[in-house]
């Protein structure tokens, strides 16, 4: 159990999404860097489907008010439990009366704040997710105020740690150190977020030096991005002609492009249907280096292929399974 | 109550002959920006697939749409079959690993597919029209030059078929709008439209199921309830459904 400390955070309790109610209007929430909060569920021993809180606004404090294990994923923040430091990506315990402040990250935007057992909130149509829109989910169906006490699941029989990871507790690599960054052209430069882009239906229909542009420029993430979708500054994209689509399906990744030529990158929270032009999708397995892009910060567009994109997929569970792999050796779940 | 069900088939004779003069319309008015399309089917990255059918956006596309929807949802591989305005979406629960055979397997079915006659209910909505909660009324009246009588005579004449759900919690898209009171999407978007704001936005109408941001024209307000997320099925109406808008009030 924890209470939230500060006011007017936007931190939302996020497990890894809505699915199959799409049909009914409702999109998917669920964490936008659903890689970081796989990892806190997986380091804490919780199942793959536990919610836990998504931070985008820091410092970010809670008080523990019972002795919890939890772990901070994500952004790399600088963290402290009272007066001691805190690592992200790695598990720690907390005694009733700790006060939790997590500090504003040195790189990233976001980060999860995972609890043992998983955050303890209704299953509203299948999720734990925070419907914004819809005012249901997470808690209370909205975003978590001060003076908020979130329940734990808790585990009733964690697995049994390895005595020194008792102690020191344990953590794993972040993903960006263990996922190859795509390869932009130009080299891109280090302050960018690169992420691979799957042209998507109305590709072909922008003048030519309009894509070159796409996937040549940076593009500016502005402060009018948040989990709706981040809207994007760059040179003006311009289509052969008007295109007026009607409304259909969309997901998390596409690239739209309204009239005034700006691309906007839909995200959890946006609606699930739309008409605007859509010029490509950012690919599944990229979402996650998308979701720690930071305003003012600029983006760069890899083209790849659907077989790439596949390809993509599999880098990244080859990546949780190393995780996995690691939690087994020091919970003692092989022996 | 502020609304009335009942139940009805959509093949009666006089409501069939009223909608298909509506979605004669309608598909007129689209040919002006969509000039009939070609059948396509896209990716949306490795998360899904968009099947768009060719043609005018009518009745009869649509109810071949809900068929394709009925037909694909069981295909190994398909999270959720998701039907837009004359277009399906499939999302996958795993990627196929030859989307080229999905999309020959597609066009197989959409050939095959045909029109899927739904028994949808009824439901009249109280419309109070123009004043606090229909701000932009006016703005309509500006765009067609017609009279706010007549705006409103021909927004509720129709009986509206529910052709898909999307946006937001239970929204419906809506078929058989009269296009003579199609009008252009605002340039700003609205913040904090309370639910049930009826509006316009191009050749469609629809009503907002909960309070949040439109680029549409709101010209009206009605009560109802379109989402329960604690129901089973949680949206009050399904595409097949139909909405007639009674006025309760002008407000000019």
């Amino acid at each position: 159990m924890i209470e939230i400390l500060s006011s007017s955070a936007l931190a939302t309790v996020q497990d890894q999404g809505r699915e199959g109610y799409l049909r009914y209007g409702v999109g998917t929430a669920g964490a936008m860097d659903r890689l970081a909060l796989s990892v806190g569920n997986l380091l804490l021993g919780n199942p793959e489907d536990a919610a836990g809180i998504e931070i985008p606004m820091f410092p970010f404090r809670i008080r523990f008010l019972e002795d919890t294990a939890f772990a901070i994923t994500g952004a790399d923040c600088a963290a402290r439990l009272g007066e001691r430091s805190v690592l992200p990506w790695w598990t720690a315990q907390a005694s009733k009366g700790d006060v939790l402040t997590i500090g504003v990250p040195a790189s990233g935007t976001r980060c999860y704040l995972s609890l043992a057992g998983g955050v303890d909130v209704p299953v509203v149509l299948g999720s734990r997710s925070t419907q914004l829109r819809g005012q249901f989910g997470g808690y209370n169906g909205r975003q978590l105020q001060k003076g908020d006490v979130v329940q734990a699941v808790g585990l009733e029989q964690a697995a049994p740690l390895h005595e020194l990871a008792r102690e020191a507790g344990f953590g794993t690599v972040p993903p960006e150190f263990s996922i190859p960054r795509p390869l932009a052209v130009p080299e891109a430069e280090a302050t960018e977020t690169v992420v691979r882009v799957l042209p998507a239906a109305e590709y072909d229909c922008y003048q030519p030096e309009s894509l070159a542009a796409f996937w040549s420029e940076g593009w500016k993430v502005t402060p009018q991005s948040d989990r709706y979708g981040y809207r994007l500054a760059g040179p003006t994209l311009s289509a052969v002609r008007v295109i007026e689509k009607r409304s259909h399906g969309i997901v998390p990744g596409v690239i739209q492009v309204p009239h005034n030529g700006q691309p906007i990158i839909q995200l959890r929270d946006a609606q699930p249907s739309g008409g605007y032009p859509k010029i490509g999708t950012v690919i599944e397995a990229d979402l996650w280096r998308l979701a720690q892009a930071r305003i003012g910060t600029k983006l760069r567009f890899v083209q790849t292929t659907y077989p790439e994109a596949v390809a993509a997929l599999e880098d990244v569970e080859r990546y949780l399974a190393k995780v996995r792999n690691l939690v087994d050796l020091f919970r003692g779940s092989r022996h | 109550m502020t609304c009335i069900i009942e139940h009805a088939s959509i093949a009666y004779a006089g409501t069939a002959g009223q909608m298909r003069l509506d979605s004669e319309r309608t598909a007129h008015a689209m040919k002006q920006d969509d000039s009939d399309p070609p059948l396509c089917i896209s990716m949306l990255g490795t998360t899904a697939m968009l099947f768009e059918a060719p043609g005018a956006l009518d009745l009869r596309a649509q109810r071949r749409i809900w068929t394709l929807a009925r037909e694909v949802e069981s295909w190994p591989g398909v999270r959720e079959a998701v039907p837009g305005v004359t277009n399906l979406m499939l999302t996958f629960s795993t990627p196929p690993a030859d989307p080229g055979l999905l999309d020959a397997a597609l066009r197989d079915a959409w050939a095959a597919a045909g029109e899927l006659q739904i028994e949808g209910k009824v439901v009249e909505l109280p419309v109070e029209y123009g004043g606090e909660f229909g701000p932009h009324l006016h703005d309509v009246v500006a765009h067609t030059g017609l009279s706010v009588d007549e705006v409103v005579q021909l927004h509720c004449a129709p009986l509206y078929t529910v052709f898909a759900l999307g946006s937001h919690p239970g929204y419906c898209y809506l078929g058989g709008m009269d296009p003579r009171i199609a009008t252009p999407r605002r340039k700003v978007p609205v913040l904090g439209l309370p639910g049930g704001a009826v509006s316009i936005g191009g050749v469609q109408t629809g009503v907002s199921a909960s309070t949040g941001p439109s680029g549409w024209n709101t010209i009206g307000h009605t009560s109802m309830s379109f989402f329960d997320p604690m129901r089973d099925n949680p949206a009050t109406l399904a595409p097949g459904d139909m909405i007639r808008f009674r006025v309760e009030r002008i407000v000019s």
